[in-house]
């Protein structure tokens, strides 16, 4: 593999801190020297790339993704996913377990890895289910999952009832070193809610989701992490109550952490507006109030991940009544879009928001990925900040379109991403124009 | 009770005596200003005396086909809508779909699609999901009437509330109007919050808590769980109807408890004014929420609403499809 030297970036590193002018060097796929000021000469045989003075930053880490294969391939394969991907910006992502057949074996974990390599275009790291078939009752068998390729463990968009399960899943991950990544939602409490509970959705006639269903699965979990020893990350939090527990429980514990879903972070539950499914999602779109303080816990620390719960689900499924329609919506594509509208906003640092795509989800995993540090994989982003363009349905490479930010004008894409030093995508002038 | 009761037909609803109303559905009291709520009631108001005509007809509606889309059974507004077209002249087909065989395979859309090139006029839709009707009407090209979606609204039912009011009281001003039930999951307490707020009238709810939904002070004037309180100098009582094989034991312990606490009874009326009326939109639990002898009794206008409901639902036909042929002509 040929030598690449990107000159005359704005090369941004939250893992370094570093934001200044200059070069990346890649050889054989592996970063092997981040230089700052004026461009060195190249040695021959080095492919030469003038950055144009673009952002250079880590390729994201998406935390949270859906897709349909096995099973549901109409709706998004880890081939359509992975070009998704690449066009958002996300080299590597954390691939949910929900699929037919569930991703509780160590043989499908085997079988998602080599359908990743041979098909998509970015990394595809599986979860695997904490309990069989996600059914919430028996543990799966970790060591196995784990030394088939796991880096996780996670029930997916199912929530675990049992306080005794939940113990047990900590207490033996731990004996792995593996982290539990958990969606929280107790099951009797969100009943058949839809969204989020309050005066709305009392007006639209929607059954609510009391911040309380998150809140107390949250503190339970917190109690057996601490209990365990174990690593455990709430995979999305949705309200400021969830905030104020997280940091009570982060200064006696650095094992713990959580995530926030981009739509929680940038929608609130105003944009159910006329019973709008694409904005059906699981944890709710909360209250202005609540979204103001995810801003805040992403800023002070509390929230350490921010990923695009990215999941594909198809017009049928959709085009429902409100309370009948699946969650869930696509985001790979919008994702840092999405994310910059609180960067142009003044609400949060550029720095802050990419730490919380690339460092904090490497971290966690235990990556090598998401930093500009010599010997780390060449996974990087070429970024325009400020380019306007529209999020529009014929333009989205994810095989389903439940998008909620369709129609969205939005500032900055990426214009190149690579992966392991190759160019996986390349923006296309007119593209969202 | 002024009634004024024009008898022939040509001075019920003379061409063009109405102003043109401006809406293509009727998908909710939410849609709706105060001067098209009370257009609507002026207009059922005129309606009244054609069903007490021996000819019980007008031919605004000719040759138009209303298709009555229930996928909630409900005999008696199924049956008010059939009528109000049916004297109206308009082809009336009913179409009780089973939310099972939807289920199956069809969905909403699809049967909207289905419905749609049959051409209708209008379709009457009743669905168990807050907002299907709105996306119904999305899906056809004609107009649409929300006969009740989900626990979100039943907008024929408010405006035949209302009407039933004014009839009995004169007038819609300087009233209290106490709401009483399982507000939560009442489509017909949002639409009669709604319809009344909108003409500011004042307007109570009284339930147990766990009957309140959440944010309620923003929809009612005023909320008590005390229904003695609630009905204190009340010129109206509606009473709601409880779900009570869903509620027991989730959100009220039994129906006992429930009737002693909040079923209304000569005791519990005797707060409100002595020309109190009571409403109920039926079906009613005799003996869970209402007693038999008030449900039966002199304050009782139940079966006048049964009345005006037809009226109501004549004069909405008539306002979205009427007058649309008189624009092409």
């Amino acid at each position: 593999m040929s030598r690449l030297v990107v000159q005359n970036s704005r090369l941004v590193d939250p893992a370094s801190g570093l934001d200044a002018m200059g070069s990346l060097e890649v050889d054989d796929g592996v970063i092997v020297s981040v230089s700052t000021g004026p461009a060195k000469r190249a040695p021959g045989g080095t492919t030469l790339l003038d950055a144009g003075g673009l952002v250079l930053a880590p390729g994201l880490i998406d935390m949270r993704v859906f897709t349909g294969e096995p099973g549901h391939e109409y709706r998004e394969t880890l081939a359509s996913a992975g070009e998704a991907a690449a066009a958002g910006g996300v080299t590597s992502f954390l691939l949910m377990p929900d699929t037919l057949p569930v991703i509780d074996d160590g043989a499908l974990v085997d079988f998602l890895i080599r359908r990743a390599k041979a098909t998509a275009r970015v990394n595809v790291l599986p979860a695997a289910a904490i309990s069989r078939g996600l059914k919430g009752e028996e543990i799966t068998e970790f060591g196995l999952l784990k030394e088939a390729g796991a880096v996780c463990f996670s029930d997916g968009r199912q929530s675990i009832q049992s306080a005794r399960l939940m113990r047990a899943a900590m207490s033996y991950a731990a004996n792995f070193d593996m982290p539990i990544v958990h969606h929280l939602a107790e099951r009797s409490l969100a009943g058949d809610g839809v969204m989020h509970e309050g005066a709305f959705a009392s007006v639209l006639g929607l059954k609510g989701i009391p911040a309380e269903a998150e809140t107390i699965p949250l503190s339970r979990d917190l109690q057996l992490a601490a209990l365990t020893g174990a690593r455990y990350h709430a995979a999305q939090l949705s309200s400021a109550h969830s905030i104020e527990l997280m940091s009570h429980a982060k200064r006696r514990s650095a094992k713990i952490s959580c995530g926030v879903s981009i739509n929680n972070l940038s929608l609130n539950e105003n944009d159910v507006g006329g019973y709008r499914t694409f904005f059906k999602l699981s944890p709710p779109l909360r209250s202005e109030d609540d979204r103001q303080a995810l801003i805040a816990g992403l800023n002070d620390g509390t929230i350490d991940v921010i990923h695009s719960d990215h999941d594909p689900q198809d017009s049928e499924v959709k085009r429902q009544p409100f309370a009948e329609a699946s969650d869930g919506a696509i985001g790979l594509e919008t994702l840092l879009a999405a994310a910059l509208r609180l960067v142009h906003s003044g609400e949060v640092e550029l720095l802050t928001l990419l730490r919380a795509m690339t460092q904090r989800p490497a971290e966690i995993l235990g990556l090598e990925a998401g930093r500009l540090a010599v010997g780390a994989p060449a996974d990087f982003i070429l970024v325009d900040l400020d380019y306007p363009w529209q999020a529009r349905e014929k333009d989205f490479r994810s095989r389903s379109h439940n998008s909620s930010f369709e129609g969205a004008r939005l500032a900055g894409k990426v214009m190149a991403t690579y992966v392991a030093g190759e160019k996986v995508f390349a923006h296309a002038e007119g593209e969202g124009a | 009770m002024a009634e004024s009761s024009p008898e022939s037909t040509e001075e019920i609803r003379p061409r063009g005596a109405w102003p043109r109303f401006s809406k293509k559905h009727l998908l909710g009291i939410a849609e709706l200003n105060a001067f098209e709520i009370v257009d609507l009631i002026d207009r059922a108001e005129a309606m009244v005396p054609v069903s007490r005509q021996e000819r019980k007809s007008l031919p605004t509606l000719s040759g138009k086909t209303q298709i009555n889309l229930f996928f909630e059974n409900s005999t008696r507004t199924q049956g008010s809508f059939e009528i109000a077209g049916k004297r109206l002249g308009a082809q009336v087909m009913n179409m009780s779909v089973k939310t099972s065989s939807v289920a199956k395979g069809e969905t909403l859309i699809d049967t909207a699609a289905t419905l749609n090139a049959m051409r209708p006029d209008v379709i009457v839709v009743r669905h168990s999901a807050s907002g299907a009707v709105h996306l119904l009407a999305q899906k056809v090209g004609c107009s649409v009437i929300n006969a009740g979606d989900g626990t979100h609204e039943h907008p024929t039912q408010a405006l035949l509330d209302a009407l039933t009011i004014r009839r009995h009281k004169g007038r819609l001003n300087s009233l209290t109007v106490a709401i009483c039930g399982d507000i939560a999951h009442s489509r017909v307490a949002r639409s009669n919050l709604l319809l009344l707020g909108a003409l500011q009238i004042r307007t109570r709810v009284i339930a147990p808590r766990t009957l309140l939904p959440a944010g309620i002070e923003s929809m009612a004037s005023e909320v008590f769980t005390d229904m003695r309180e609630g009905l204190r100098d009340a010129d109206v009582v509606m009473m709601l109807r409880l779900q009570h094989e869903r509620a027991a034991g989730r959100m009220i312990p039994s129906t006992r408890e429930y009737y002693r606490f909040y079923g209304l009874d000569a005791e519990k009326l005797s707060f409100a004014k002595p020309d109190v009326i009571v409403m109920h939109p039926g079906p009613m639990n005799r003996g869970v929420e209402i007693d038999p002898a008030i449900a039966d009794g002199p304050r009782s206008v139940i079966t006048d609403q049964v009345e005006m409901g037809v009226a109501v639902r004549m004069a909405v036909l008539d306002a979205l499809l009427a007058e649309k042929n008189e624009q092409n002509a």
